[in-house]
């Protein structure tokens, strides 16, 4: 790009803000969210981290079809509804607990891989807009759903009408299910009540963890890759390490800190999981291809790689995953919506990826996380900052969806514009 | 066991009933460079499709005759196949990812891999790559063509000059490599960096791989090859031990009298010396056809020519003045100077413009006859327009008038004035640019490759045409042309543009032998300057 207007300190200052002008929005609502609003952090940090647990993992899924060259995919609503129709299922025959919710991901399984296949399949085809066909294939697909559950159930299959999840004329699921607390053998919080710890403690072994992995790599890295990353790796040390004297700090001063809802220790270390598995199956040959693929499918035609073949392969461990995803969400939130659930799912994942400084042809584990902390983050800000400012929480309501959407539309937009002043010809 | 590495054997190919290729043959040894070349559309990349098999050739029919390699015939018929028989292609354009470093790029889809737990439950796909082995591999070919650069660095951003060589490390890592075609491979390289290249592949040569070197630069080919072929219009001209030759002789069996289109009046006619166009120092950044400083004086009343060979630039220059593509220089119009990327400005100068994108930028090819004919006078100078206070709107009754006449007088064969320019035959296509143009009432012309895609006939009545107005409305026309039969046939004085430069400017009567040394970059001693 335009490096070589790049090298004046003010400059490059103002080209890191174009380039992250989202995420630097984002940040600067969050921090004026805190200077208006008269919110306590560690409530804050309580109903950031719940968000967090919650729907980290579907933001996640949406990282490799970025990589593979597909765009965002907000097909991953087909990946909910999958997701979505094992809940129904094992919550009719009434199997809760830590094996109701496996045997939910495990019936998930099949059935998005099927799903992923055939949108993939339609992804190939229409190639080029594949962002505005996963759009279309969620709205398509909800019809599907709502005649399963609504017709298909009760007329196809018959079921009994004094079933709680069925509705009282026997035909259709109720459009809310209640799910049942894990203990009582429901499915609500069955995952994340499997072992908890408290937030501090958490906090403490997390960073010890990121401590222990910057310097494992500090020491490891040859010579090359060590000039590189080792600011950033010493900046990554010195907070960790500040994040560290903080907690101990407050648990031995026992300040508003340790009243943090505590952490679902599962819940967590799936999202961790699925981090360091997607980082790895970028070193792998298929994820060379997904590379390879997202730059140019020409060349990777050329070379010999099956494109059509990857890029499907790509939508569909997308959309398994957010199926997994789903999943996790629903066991958290405990109760089923059944025809509203997921209609918004891509949607927020999209944007809270996009928050993080992606766009539709980079993603990267990082930007998933930053964004999911700030998208949150603004979600729980908004009614407070409407109240505060306006004395109206309503007005931070309607300021969530101008936001959502919003968001979407300006990096969309940032992108092209991005793009076309790189591809521009200048003598 | 044979020496011939590579033999074509009376290979020849047509695609639908047009013969592009007839009885070639040609034999590359072991350790040989073999230099192949002829003018655009002499055949040489038909031939290279069929050494790799691309579909291109299968879907229209296949070929006739045979390719034997190390005196086989192995029937290629993809090029994962030529792949693997040690056939390896050094392409024009890249074939590289900007985002991936020199490594990866090498190892493209050859990954080294190793094995991981999961791979061993999942498949092979899911091996770990290794990249410490790739970057020795990577580092090792590189090293083979005397390259000092770290393997692990991103691609994007190189020289063009290394990525070329990244392309050629690419193939040299495959194994066993037998023979290295090179398409045009200097064509975008500055000159110390071609020699590099030149260097390099003699030292490939001196490993035992069969080398094919198309290029257009008759010095390199005498300085490199060992053997070359010429091919034109399809046919094998001559093949020659390059020790026998000279690029004198080369050039002229290159371009040879194939096409005869005559000129009428054999001596040049008495021109004015009124400068009409005077381009100074123009650079225009038109992608594949860049200008890079072009000088060039446009007499009044005269048919200027601009001729050389495809991406050297002479597209570039009309483009460039029109304002389509960015430029800068001084471009004076009858001593005013013409504001470049403004076509409007450029337009209502009275500068009319007949592009050599017919179907982009041309026309609108939805749109009617009547509607192409019209449509710059209208946007430009507020012609077959009719006014009702603010308002604008079109005068349907003067354009259908207009185009009438426009039809009878260029004979353009239609249903009506009102069909859509899309369904029309190339030939009338570009009557109807012509018509367009000329409704500008311009008095200066710039055609581009007027016959690109036209038969043989519609031509002739193009060229007739272009003729007319200049002999007797007295338009100044410059047209810009890879048909140098065509250019010869109709102008005064042709231009010939040589990376992005005037190499020199030829009278329509010189030499065969002139004409090729001049395209093919050669500095002529005794270099006539005709402006």
């Amino acid at each position: 790009m335009s490096e070589l207007q790049r090298n004046t300190p003010a400059s490059r200052v103002a080209g890191w803000v174009t380039d992250n002008l989202v995420t630097v929005i984002f940040l600067a609502f969050t921090l004026i969210g805190f200077a208006v609003s008269n919110m306590s952090f560690s409530w804050f940090l309580g109903e950031l981290t719940g968000r967090i647990y919650r729907n980290g993992f579907l933001v996640l899924s949406l990282i490799i079809p970025v990589i593979a060259g597909l765009g965002l995919n907000f097909g991953i609503v087909v990946g909910a509804m999958a997701g979505q129709i094992a809940i129904v299922f094992i919550r009719y025959y009434n199997i809760g607990g830590t094996g109701g919710i496996l045997l939910a991901a495990l019936l998930a399984t099949p059935l998005a891989i099927l799903f992923g296949w055939a949108t993939g399949k339609l992804y190939n085809k229409t190639r080029g807009q594949e962002m505005i066909a996963s759009l279309i294939v969620g709205y398509f697909a909800n019809g599907l759903y709502q005649f399963l559950f609504l017709f298909a159930v009760g007329v196809i299959v018959k079921v009994p009408s004094d079933h709680p999840l069925i509705k009282p004329d026997g035909i259709g699921v109720r459009s809310t299910v209640d799910l049942g607390m894990a203990k009582d053998g429901g499915l609500k919080y069955s995952l994340d009540y499997i072992w908890r710890v408290d937030f501090l403690t958490g906090v403490i072994v997390i960073a010890a963890a990121i401590l222990a992995l910057q310097l494992f790599r500090l020491l490891r890295k040859n010579a090359r890759e060590k000039a590189a990353g080792k600011g950033v790796a010493i900046l990554n040390i010195v907070l960790s390490a500040a994040v560290i004297a903080v907690a101990v700090y407050s648990r031995i001063a026992r300040n508003s800190l340790t009243t943090v809802a505590k952490v679902p220790v599962v819940t967590v270390l799936l999202i961790a999981g699925l981090c360091v598995f997607i980082e790895l199956i970028l070193r792998t040959k298929l994820g060379q291809d997904f590379k390879a693929v997202g730059q140019s499918q020409h060349i990777s035609e050329v070379s010999g790689i099956n494109v059509d073949r990857t890029r499907i392969i790509a939508v569909i461990i997308s959309t398994v995953l957010a199926a997994w995803g789903q999943v996790i969400f629903i066991q958290n939130v405990g109760t089923l919506n059944t025809y509203n659930a997921h209609t918004q799912v891509g949607m927020f994942a999209v944007a809270s990826i996009l928050v993080g400084g992606a766009s539709t042809s980079k993603a990267t584990v990082k930007q998933a996380l930053v964004g999911m902390v700030l998208f949150n983050a603004m979600f729980i800000m908004s009614p407070e900052v409407g109240q505060a400012v306006f004395g109206q929480p309503l007005l931070g309501e309607y300021f969530r969806t101008f936001m959502v959407y919003g968001v979407i539309g300006f990096a969309l937009g940032l992108y092209v514009w991005k793009s076309n002043r790189r591809n521009k010809l200048t003598i | 066991m044979s020496e011939n590495l590579l033999e074509f054997k009376n290979i020849s190919k047509s695609f639908y009933g047009n013969q592009v290729l007839k009885d070639i043959n040609m034999t590359v040894r072991r350790g040989e460079v073999h230099a192949l070349i002829g003018e655009n559309g002499a055949g040489k990349s038909t031939l290279m499709n069929i050494l790799f098999g691309m579909s291109a050739i299968h879907e229209t029919g296949g070929f006739e005759g045979e390719v034997l390699i190390e005196g086989k015939n192995l029937n290629i018929k993809s090029p994962h196949e030529a792949m693997a028989a040690g056939i390896g292609m050094v392409h024009q354009e890249f074939m590289l990812i900007p985002g991936f470093t020199i490594t990866e790029n090498i190892k493209l889809n050859r990954e080294i891999t190793k094995d991981n737990p999961v791979s061993k439950l999942l498949g092979k796909r899911l091996e770990s790559l290794d990249y410490k082995q790739m970057n020795e591999d990577a580092q090792a070919a590189l090293k083979t063509l005397d390259m000092d650069i770290e393997s692990y660095t991103m691609v994007a951003g190189l020289p063009v000059g290394h990525m070329q060589f990244i392309e050629i490390a690419r193939e040299i890592d495959k194994q066993g490599i037998k023979l290295l075609v090179f398409d045009e491979p200097t064509a975008v390289l500055a000159d110390s960096e071609a020699q590099n290249l030149l260097k390099a592949i003699r030292r490939l040569a001196g490993m035992g791989i069969g080398i094919i070197f198309i290029s257009h630069r008759l010095e390199e080919i005498v300085e490199v090859a060992d053997t070359v072929t010429i091919l034109r219009d399809g046919q094998h001209v001559e093949t020659k031990p390059i020790s026998e030759t000279n690029a004198a002789e080369i050039a002229r069996l290159m371009i040879g009298r194939a096409v005869t289109l005559d000129r009428d009046e054999a001596e040049a006619r008495k021109l004015s010396d009124e400068v009409e166009l005077s381009i100074r120092g123009l650079q225009v950044n038109m992608p594949g056809e860049r200008v890079k400083g072009v000088d060039l004086e446009v007499h009044k009343g005269e048919i200027l020519g601009i001729g050389g060979l495809a991406g050297q630039g002479k597209l570039g220059i009309a483009n460039g003045i029109m304002g389509i593509y960015p430029a800068k220089g001084t471009v004076t119009f009858r001593g005013k100077e013409l504001p470049l990327s403004s076509p409007k400005n450029v337009i209502q100068s009275g500068v009319a413009f007949v592009s050599e994108d017919r179907k982009g930028v041309g026309l609108l090819l939805d749109e009617s006859i009547e509607m192409n004919i019209c449509i710059t006078a209208m946007q430009n100078q507020n012609r077959f327009l009719k006014s009702f206070g603010p308002l604008k709107m079109k005068d349907t009754a003067k354009i259908h008038a207009h185009a009438e006449e426009m039809i009878k007088e260029l004979d353009i064969r239609c249903t009506s004035s009102q069909q859509n320019t899309g369904s029309l035959s190339g030939g009338n296509q570009q009557k109807v640019c012509v018509a367009r143009a000329l409704t500008q009432k311009p008095e200066l012309l710039l055609v581009s490759e007027p016959t690109r895609g036209i038969d043989i006939g519609a031509k002739k009545l193009i060229l007739d045409l272009l003729k007319k107005l200049n002999r007797e409305q007295g338009m100044t026309i410059v047209m810009t042309s890879s048909e140098l039969a065509e250019l010869r046939s109709i102008c005064d004085r042709i231009a010939i543009i040589c990376d992005g430069k005037v190499a020199g400017i030829l009278d329509p009567t010189d030499s065969d032998e002139k004409f090729g040394l001049v395209m093919s970059g050669v500095k002529l001693g005794e270099e006539k300057e005709g402006a």
